[in-house]
């Protein structure tokens, strides 16, 4: 009965898990502070649903259940579904898109370690083509709204799509940074007039550029923790500042500087947990590097030529299925081996 | 926690010894060395009974020269080396031959195999031995006696060394690098022999340094040993030769011989091929003392450290006879050998004992007597989540988790094109793999099964040719059979025939069906000798132009016969067959060894 | 309407002409599919697929006349080899035609042999040494184990034994797991 090497020094996948999930932390921080309490619903819901699915979908395939719910793999893509979808998205929605991504996402292909694609991304994805007004309906940041809707009222609203009284859908919502920038620019206005709104702050969207900030500061805690590598964050950021730069130094009034892209949409929720899924990842340090750089190329165009104002989740969905190729041409150099 | 820690070593070591490569990956176990060292080697006492497997080294099993019943005595030969790529055998003490036979051999599989069994006389009387004047004798024969007194590679590989320390013309080595580096775990028997005995090493360094002629010679030392460094410094400043004592920086695999020669000398050995071709052999230090030993005292390799380690009372080094049982040295240092299943090696390469009644053996380097906390059972595995620790953490640049897919869905090929050859099985990607996946175990089934299936497909390709000439041999059999009736036919009728004009018309018509029969029969030629290989049709040409030399092979009857011919090869009743004596043809076919 | 029509009908040709043009031009002369197949098969050379001999039967199989699952020395993995070149479904290996063994080897009693050489006519790549009313041996690294030899023996001296395992020819085991369904204990076993 050999089963060398006797010792080892691993961390488990749950403790892996959770330390992505405590990364967020900062992030959900933030996100309550701009946007209300209303998330920390949304979270409580998403979570729910992608522990039941996923304990369903086990019995169903006649696998060990406690042993891969308790991975925390379902809880990740929740929390990241939870924090990609609209904050006052309502708790169907929620409820679907969760189920989609356990289901159709990761248990459909085999489960953990066997989804090519982030599950996340497949559910929001398919959540934006069927209902695009919905996903596209973005609260206003609290200090921005013209009627602030309290932690009960979110609530409320999530579960029946009621709005306290004398309070409008349009006082509620706003145009994401984005969204903004996109339909002013096809109005042809210029970047000198679009900047002077009031929704950007000063590095990209109000309010949305802190929760950026905070994912950012989760993000290098992963990197300290071994838990990610600094190729697919920094391949991905340095591919969106530089096309991002190339164009606004082209021309400033058609196009948004580096900053505001890097710290507007998703896009530090991106670099850090949505590119560095590892299943559906590449897995040579030269295919993680190419992989994120062309997310960060495919991104930036699809915001500024492309349907939707926040091209992460397409970009993402491509480049998960380039991953095989991307690995079989990328291998490292073996010792020994001339190449 | 891990990155600050191997950050600031990479550093540490960056700085501190410059001219030192590195190589990718490796990881820090935790060392478990200090439990071995607190106390010097101790030597054991006298077994009663040994047992000594023939297979103790790679290559050919030595051949038996002593039977059942014989006396011998301590340091005799008891099987001497099989051709060049073998080691010879010698008692470890003076007794009786009890019995060869199969015994249970340390060793995976846990499969017996043939092995001696001594049992001793207590007397431990010395053969007739000297040291060797080994200036006066030529490399060659210096060589055959270090391979006549059993010297192979104590490192654990056992790999015969006076093939190693044969000179090359082709490839000279030019950098003799002796491995002191011990980087596994637990493991301590190489440090305690530097400690002690240090100068003896250096005289076998020597000696080496002179078979192959080598211009630098470097001993690799990890700097967790401060003492052993220390004490080879001192030994290397007393020898004529220059010695170069370099601290390594502690890391797990860094004791592996291509790691370690990427790390003194920056060059990487070409995959496949042996470190000689870039100008480096490498030898354990446990190697050059047993060298020094033949050498300087005659002594042929009976002996050997062993670090017996775990969960025992007296854990150190002991000196163990070869042949030993394991279970009585455990027993020795205070441990219970019925404790769980004892592993020989270290924790991250080493094996379980099939049982503890075991023999020492050459590449028996430590033993460690496991309690359930020091190897705890690993938890069930998990699927791969592609995380990529074993590709970052593997000395050889690998991809493991490309080469476990492969494994597992036994897809060899692939696994073979992704270089599952190169690995070392030393164990890293499974010790950080989160899902717990058993990454070493299904390398060594890939690789076995690859090397089963390329021996097969070996014997197939052989058994083929044998078919094919075969075939063709009954054919050709038949052909010449054909031609001699018509030439008997022919004669005859030319003895009886007259010279009316009908009776030579009836013979000519006679031998124009003749000719068509014969010319049908040369048609028949089996399919199955079509399409032979190049390699039958000139073994086929070969037997022909032997065949044309000898004209009576294709005529008239021979004497002796080497197969009988019967006239129908398809088997009927034999003893018929048997009676039939002049359908015997009695030509003299090509014998069995001619194929 | 009609340009449409004649456009894809045009193109159609002209690929058409192209794509024949390059096969016939540029035609990769690989080994005749027989060897291929042949070059599969474990050259046993035992007749249980029914023909004599391992390349008969690939010739079978070139020319469509025989299954591909008809020889249980090449096991599965034969099968599956087979399936793969020739591109047709995998099918489990024909009862009928025998059942895979564990490798043997044929071992003649000396003391009962009486030299009649009806194994050695029998042995399809040569493996017995001997002569007529001389004694017989196998010669057992050439031995496929195709038991030929064994049934025209009129003295029943010829035995198979199976090869033993040693250390010498032992492979590692396939890492075995049992994961039972709905149940948290997974027990893990490597020989």
């Amino acid at each position: 009965m050999n089963r060398s090497p006797y010792l080892t020094d691993a961390p488990s996948v749950t403790s892996i898990m959770l330390r992505v999930l405590l990364a967020l932390v900062p992030g959900i921080a933030a996100y309550v502070w701009v946007f209300g309490g209303g998330i920390l619903v949304t979270l409580a819901l998403a979570s729910v649903t992608a522990l039941s699915v996923e304990a369903l979908m086990l019995k169903l395939r006649e696998r060990p259940i406690k042993m891969f719910v308790t991975d925390g793999s379902a809880l990740v893509t929740a929390w990241l579904l939870a924090l990609a979808l609209p904050p006052l998205a309502p708790w169907w929605l929620i409820v679907l898109g969760t189920a989609i991504a356990i289901v159709l996402g990761k248990q459909l292909y085999g489960g953990l370690g066997y989804n090519p694609f982030n599950p996340a991304m497949v559910a929001y994805a398919a959540l934006l083509i069927s209902f695009p007004l919905l996903m596209t309906s973005w609260p206003a940041p609290l200090t921005l709204a013209e009627a602030q809707l309290g932690f009960v009222e979110q609530m409320q609203f999530i579960f029946s799509g009621a709005l306290p009284a004398g309070v409008a859908m349009d006082a509620v919502t706003s145009a994401t940074p984005l969204d903004y920038l996109k339909t002013q620019l096809t109005l042809n206005h210029s970047m000198e007039e679009i900047a002077q709104s009031s929704i950007f702050g000063a590095l990209g969207g109000q309010g949305i550029e802190l929760i950026a900030a905070a994912y950012l500061l989760g993000g290098l805690f992963l990197i300290q923790q071994r838990i990610i590598t600094w190729h697919l964050p920094t391949a991905f950021l340095a591919s969106i500042a530089i096309i991002a730069a190339i164009f606004y130094l082209s021309d400033a009034s058609r196009f948004a500087d580096p900053a505001f892209h890097l710290f507007s949409g998703a896009t530090m929720l991106c670099a850090f947990f949505i590119i560095t899924d590892p299943v559906s990842g590449p897995t040579t340090p030269k295919g993680k590097l190419i992989f994120a750089a062309g997310i960060g190329f495919m991104t930036y165009i699809i915001r500024v030529y492309g349907g939707y104002p926040d091209g992460v989740a397409f970009a993402v969905i491509f480049f998960n299925i380039c991953v095989p190729l991307i690995d079989a041409y990328t291998q490292p150099r073996v010792f020994g081996h001339e190449k | 926690m891990n990155a600050i820690v191997n950050i600031s070593r990479l550093l540490k070591s960056k700085l501190a010894r410059t001219g030192l490569s590195s190589f990718k990956g490796g990881v820090h176990p935790p060392q478990h060395k200090l439990e071995s060292t607190t106390s010097p080697i101790r030597s054991v006492t006298l077994p009663k009974h040994l047992v000594l497997p023939l297979r103790q080294h790679v290559g050919n099993v030595s051949k038996l020269q002593v039977a059942a019943g014989d006396h011998v005595l301590k340091g005799q030969l008891l099987a001497k080396a099989d051709g060049q790529v073998s080691a010879a055998v010698h008692a470890p003490t003076s007794g009786v031959i009890a019995s060869i036979g199969n015994q249970l051999i340390p060793h995976p599989s846990g499969l017996p195999d043939i092995s001696i069994t001594l049992e001793a006389d207590g007397r431990d009387q010395w053969i007739e031995h000297q040291a060797l004047d080994y200036l006066s004798m030529s490399k060659p024969e210096l060589l055959d006696h270090l391979r006549e007194a059993g010297v192979v590679g104590l490192g654990g590989a056992t790999f015969p060394s006076h093939i190693k320390l044969r000179e090359d013309a082709r490839h000279p080595v030019r950098t003799l690098i002796i491995n002191g580096a011990e980087c596994e775990p637990y493991i301590s028997c190489d440090d305690m022999l530097m400690r002690e005995r240090a100068d003896e090493i250096v005289r076998g360094i020597e000696i080496m340094r002179y078979l192959l002629d080598a211009e630098v010679c470097a001993i690799g030392i990890e700097d967790n040993k401060p003492e052993a460094i220390q004490a080879m410094r001192e030994a290397v400043a007393k020898s004529a030769i220059a010695i170069d004592v370099i601290a390594v920086p502690t890391i797990y695999p860094g004791g592996g011989a291509k790691q370690l020669i990427k790390v003194i000398t920056g060059k990487e050995v070409p995959s496949g091929r042996l470190p000689t071709e870039i100008g480096v052999q490498c030898f354990n230090v446990a190697t050059a003392y047993s060298v020094h030993r033949v050498v300087n005292h005659g002594e042929p390799v009976i002996s050997r450290i062993v670090t017996v380690t775990g969960n025992v009372a007296r854990p150190g080094n002991y000196e163990a006879l070869l042949g030993m049982s394991i279970s009585e040295l455990v027993q020795l240092a205070g441990g219970r050998a019925e404790d769980g299943d004892l592993v020989m090696g270290g924790p991250m390469m080493g094996f379980n004992l099939p049982s503890a009644a075991v023999p020492v053996v050459k590449a028996t380097n430590c033993i460690i007597v496991p309690s359930a906390e020091m190897f705890p059972q690993p938890e069930p595995a998990l699927p791969c989540i592609r995380c990529t620790r074993c590709a970052d953490v593997c000395p050889v640049n690998l991809q493991p988790q490309e080469l476990y897919w492969f494994s597992k869905s036994q897809n060899l090929e692939k696994a073979s094109e992704y270089n599952i050859f190169d690995c070392i099985e030393c164990g890293c990607c499974t010790y950080v793999c989160p899902s717990n996946i058993p990454l070493v175990q299904y390398y060594r089934y890939a690789k076995s099964e690859i090397i089963a299936q390329d021996r097969a497909k070996e014997a197939a390709d052989i058994a083929r040719e044998r078919n094919e000439f075969r075939l063709m041999r009954i054919e050709r059999e038949k052909q010449e059979r054909a031609q001699k009736h018509a030439q008997k036919a022919a004669g005859a009728k030319a003895e009886a025939g007259g010279d009316s004009a009908a009776e030579a018309a009836k013979k000519a018509a006679i031998a124009a069906a003749v000719e068509r029969a014969k010319a049908q029969k040369a048609e028949v030629v089996a399919k199955n000798t079509e399409e032979v290989s190049p390699r039958v049709e000139a073994e086929i040409a070969k037997i022909e132009a032997r065949r044309a030399q000898k004209p009576e092979l294709s005529g008239q009857p021979e004497q002796t016969e080497l197969f009988a011919e019967k006239q129908e090869p398809a088997v009927t009743s034999a003893v018929e067959q048997m009676d039939g004596t002049q359908l015997l043809s009695k030509e003299k076919q090509p014998t069995e060894e001619a194929k | 309407m009609l340009t449409a029509l004649y456009v894809m009908i045009g193109l159609a040709l002209l690929l058409g002409i192209v794509l024949g043009y390059s096969a016939l031009k540029f035609k990769v002369e690989g080994d005749p599919l027989v060897a291929r197949i042949d070059a599969i098969l474990p050259q046993t050379q035992c007749g249980q697929c029914g023909y004599p001999g391992c390349k008969p039967y690939a010739t079978a199989i070139a020319k469509g006349e025989a299954d591909i699952n008809q020889c249980p020395p090449g096991g599965d993995a034969g099968v599956h080899a087979l399936a793969d070149l020739l591109g047709v479904e995998y099918k489990p290996l024909n009862a009928e035609h025998g059942l895979p063994k564990p490798k043997s080897v044929a071992v003649i009693d000396e003391n009962v042999c009486i030299g009649c050489t009806l194994c050695i006519q029998a042995c399809p790549v040569d493996a017995i040494l001997g002569a007529a009313k001389h004694m017989h041996t196998v010669i057992a690294s050439e031995c496929t184990g195709c038991e030929l030899c064994v049934a025209p023996c009129p003295v029943d001296c010829i035995s198979m034994e199976p090869i033993a395992e040693s250390p010498a020819n032992w492979k590692w085991r396939y890492p075995v797991f049992e994961i039972k369904p709905e149940s948290t204990v997974t027990k893990k076993s490597a020989v």
